[in-house]
Parts: C-alpha cells; structure tokens; sequence
C-alpha cells in the first residue's frame, strides 16, 4: 500500500486517521489541530478567564496528562493568563498509586507546576483499602467514584482554588450518556453532557475541556508527543454496567467511528428537552439543531467514500455546537441550578408545560433534580445528605470501633 | 524462538517436507504494548519476534497471523479475551505499524515485512 500524503501539508506521511471524519494527517499536523481544537473549545464556551488559578485533576493516566500538557501549551501559545496547579487524590490503595503519584510528580516538573496530593484518609477518614476491607470488593467503585469527585472538589478548596478541571473524553462522556438513558436518569444525562458543571452558587466549578476529544486521539496525542504517563486500572473490578456501555461504545465506534460524538450530541439534545435544566437556552437551541442535524444525516452516512463530504459536515455540526455552547454561557447558563429558580423556569416554558406546582412528584425527574446542599459537608446534593456522606454513614455504621 | 516458528509451521495443517520448511525465510520484527497490554505479555513493553515470513498455507504473514501467533505463543495470560474478541482484535485497541495508524495500512490484512516495529496500545485502561 503506497504511503498516503497528509491532508493538510500534503508532504508529510500521513500517521493518523481522525475517528470523527476519516482525515489523513502527519504527526505535527495531527498535534497542531488537536491543540487548535481544545482551544477553540475552551474559548467558545469561555472556560477560563485572565487570572483565574485552576486546578487540574492529574492522576498520571493518559486524559489528565494530555489535559495537563495541551493546557500548559495553550495557556503559553494563547496567554490565557490562567494560573494551572496540578491536583492529585490519592485513594489509600496500597500499591495502587505508587507508580502513578511517582508519574504525576514527573509531570509537576515536566510541566513547571505546583503538585498537591490529597489522600482519603485526611478527606474522609478512610482509605479505599479499609473500605474493601468493610464492604468487599463489589461495588466499591461507586464509593471510590463518589469519593473522588469530592476529593478534587475539597482538594481545590484546601488550594482556594474555584475551578477543577478534568480530562473526560468524548468517550467517557457518551458512555456516561448511555448509562443514564439505560438507567432512565434523565436529569443526570443532562448534567453529563454539560461542559460545565457546578452552578455559580457553588464553591467548586468544574469543566472538561476534553470534551469533544475522541479518546483514540488522546492516545495517539500521548504517543506522538511523547507524553510521561502511567496506565491504571482500578485494581478493584470495575463496575460491570459502566463496563458494558464502554464495551458498546467502543464496538460502535468500530464501525461508524462518528457514533460517539453522535451519542454526545443526541446527549446534549436530550438534556434541552428535561424540564428546568436549561431553562435559558431551550427554545432557541431547540430550533437550531435542526439545521445541522439535516447536514449531518446528509454525511455521515458511508465509511471511506464520503471523506471530504463527512469532514465538512462534522466540523459544521461540532462548529455550531460549539457556538451554542458559547452562546448558552454568555446567557448564563446553569446546569445544576437552585430549586426556586428551577420552578420559575419551568412555568416560563411554554412547551415543556406540566403542572408547576413545587412539590409536585408526578414527574419522576423533579425530586432528583432538586439540587440543595449537603446537610453535613455542604456539598452540591440532590438529597439532604450527599452521596458521600450517605456512603460515610453506611461504613461507620459497620466500623468495628468508631473512630474519632 | 526456534520452538515457536515450528509450532507456527506446523499447526493445523500437515507437515510440509523437512527440506521446505527449512527454507521458510523468516521475518524479523519489534512488537510493543502498551496502555496496560503490557501486563498480558509478562509485564514486558518491547518483544523481538522472528517467525517465518509465511503461514502454514503458504501465505505472507499478515497483522491477523501475528496476532493469532501473539496469542499462541507470547501471550503468557490466560485472559486472550482481553485481546481478542470474536476472532479479532478486541475494540478499543489501536494498532501503529511503524507509528501510523493501521486503518491506514490495511489492518488485519496488512502484510508484515521484515523490521517493522508494531505497537499495540489499549485505550481502555485509566484516565
Ligand atoms: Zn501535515
Ligand atoms: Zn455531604
């Protein structure tokens, strides 16, 4: 097979081939657009701002070392002046973080930024061994799960830091999106296909700037740069549902490579349609996605043949998707917002009209969408305690001695 | 080596003659894993392989014969469903021949020459 040309310099050989549109790119062509590409997404939906210190959720594995590398590129290439600190959790698994904490501490000085690690134990008063330990081995991952989340989130805190940043994919958001459609959790569907999340009431914000990037390229991303990473897995097993939808998205991705981010985009589709969760931008939205949803039923449809075609209408649909997030931020956007505010603006929409009433339950949406805070820690909770402090409660209950 | 090029030879198929076998040229490669691939073939990134340049019909050793020889006889994990489903590499895991992409290259039918370098990395482990 003769050496295919880059689509872009037309003299370099080409090494990759985009997932998203079938495009032939040399190695520092493939780099410049894959940079270009979460630049435009940090600026179209305005991520950061001039001053701003943001910690960025490293665990030494591929997404957060990209994240880590392409932001101190484009923090440098673009000044956009924002202060990045690397921000690392470490479960209490023995064995388990040696080598990645050991990688992460390499990219501190790689990348010329502060390190703070935080452990469970100083967070929670358990290590995840001692949670195995309690509750075996199934399971676990949804306490290491919830508890992570909160670690980066009181880690930032301990930092004074407002803003997390972390390195979920276009993958992990569509599986995250499949998960929740299966589960018929709509109202988390739609919190998971924001960028963006944490309300501005909230202490902590946190964003993906990753978001529209295919995991295949963030792969290649670290290959082709060279990038110092650790490869993990939970040495717990995984969540078999999370597997199973990672399994399928990763088959479909087999043979139509766009699924994913068509599963992102039906995703974000879906979270306009769940009442109260994006009350501004609804019917606006609504109306726009029409038109680039024609294009793309258009183009997508053949694998190698309708290359030029495809790419086009791609880029079109991820351009405009992208202007719309830009155009929901300016309006103030909030994707987990107040209980009040929520109601108002369910009764203002005139197409998604049911009885407005607060404390109306008909809608099995709404309970869960009530997004208060924690009644023990003060996080963001749809409950009156919050999933960790729920978790908290159920292993000190089963502590042989209760600790101080 | 020697032991897994005559098993290569001499799987399914009768045995050629001892003459021809011998003069099966072989191919000389680097075969690396990473992304947690690594921990199927004895914790080891970087293999050198030599294997004859054919199959046992006859045919020039392509990516799917290598990875059919991978499982047979370097892999030292009983776990081959972590590297093969259904007959075929298992979803998620990129192939770079010689550092580009295999779907530019033919995948499983790319035929592997002499001094090729063919990286397999999952994608599937950690962020
Ligand atoms: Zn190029
Ligand atoms: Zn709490």
């Amino acid at each position: 097979m003769a050496p295919a040309f880059c689509a872009i310099c037309k003299t370099q050989r080409a090494l990759i081939r985009r997932p998203k549109n079938h495009q032939k790119l040399c190695k520092s062509c493939f780099i410049q657009i894959f940079e270009d590409e979460v630049h435009h997404t940090i600026t179209s939906s305005q991520l950061f701002s001039p001053g701003e210190r943001i910690a960025i959720g490293a665990s030494g594995g591929k997404d957060s070392t990209v994240l880590a590398s392409v932001l101190k590129t484009l923090n440098e290439k673009h000044k956009y002046g924002v202060d990045l600190v690397l921000l690392s959790i470490d479960e209490g698994i023995k064995g388990y973080r040696d080598d990645s904490l050991e990688t992460v501490k390499r990219n501190a000085l790689q990348y010329e930024m502060p390190l703070k690690i935080v452990g469970y134990d100083e967070l929670y008063g358990w290590t995840m061994d001692q949670v195995v330990e309690t509750i075996g081995k199934k399971g676990n991952c949804t306490y290491c799960g919830v508890f992570r989340r909160q670690a980066l989130d009181r880690g930032a805190k301990m930092l004074g830091i407002k803003h997390v940043v972390t390195g979920h994919n276009a993958d992990d958001v569509a599986e995250t999106i499949l998960m929740n459609l299966l589960r018929g959790d709509l109202a988390r569907l739609s919190r998971s296909t924001s960028i963006v999340t944490g309300s501005n009431a909230s202490e902590v914000k946190r964003s993906k700037p990753l978001k529209y990037a295919y995991e295949k390229e963030i792969v290649l991303y670290a290959h082709h740069k060279k990038l110092d990473y650790f490869t993990t897995e939970c040495i717990y097993s995984p969540e078999a549902f999370r597997g199973s939808a990672r399994s399928l998205i990763k088959n479909l991705e087999r043979v139509r490579p766009s699924a994913i981010l068509d599963v992102v985009r039906s995703g974000e589709d879906m979270a306009r349609l769940v009442p109260g969760q994006t009350p501004d931008a609804c019917g606006c939205r609504i109306k726009e996605a029409t038109v680039p949803k024609a294009v793309e039923e258009d183009s997508v449809g053949g694998c190698g043949s309708a290359n030029g075609r495809a790419g086009g209408g791609e880029m079109a649909v991820m351009e405009k998707e992208l202007r719309q997030n830009e155009a929901a931020e300016a309006e103030g956007l909030e994707t987990e917002i107040p209980v009040g505010k929520m109601h108002q603006s369910k009764r203002e929409s005139k197409q998604l009209d049911t009885p407005a009433k607060p404390g109306n339950v008909s809608l099995p949406i709404i309970p869960k969408q009530k997004l208060g805070t924690c009644e023990r820690c003060g996080y963001m909770s749809s409950q009156k305690l919050c999933q960790a402090c729920m978790l908290l409660e159920g292993l000190n209950k089963n502590r042989p001695e209760i600790s101080i | 080596m020697n032991n897994d090029a005559e098993q290569m030879t001499t799987e399914g198929t009768p045995k050629e003659t001892p003459g021809v076998a011998q003069e099966v040229p072989k191919i000389e490669l680097v075969v690396e894993f990473s992304g947690g691939l690594e921990m199927l073939f004895s914790d080891q990134r970087r293999h050198s392989l030599s294997m004859p340049a054919t199959d046992q019909d006859g045919k020039p050793v392509t990516i799917a014969s290598l990875i059919d020889h991978l499982c047979r006889h370097t892999m030292r994990d009983q776990r081959t469903e972590l590297f093969v489903l259904d007959g075929h590499l298992r979803p998620g895991i990129l192939v770079l021949i010689n550092d580009a992409d295999w779907e530019l290259e033919g995948e499983e039918a790319y035929e592997v020459q002499s001094g090729d370098n063919i990286l397999f990395v999952s994608t599937l482990h950690g962020g």
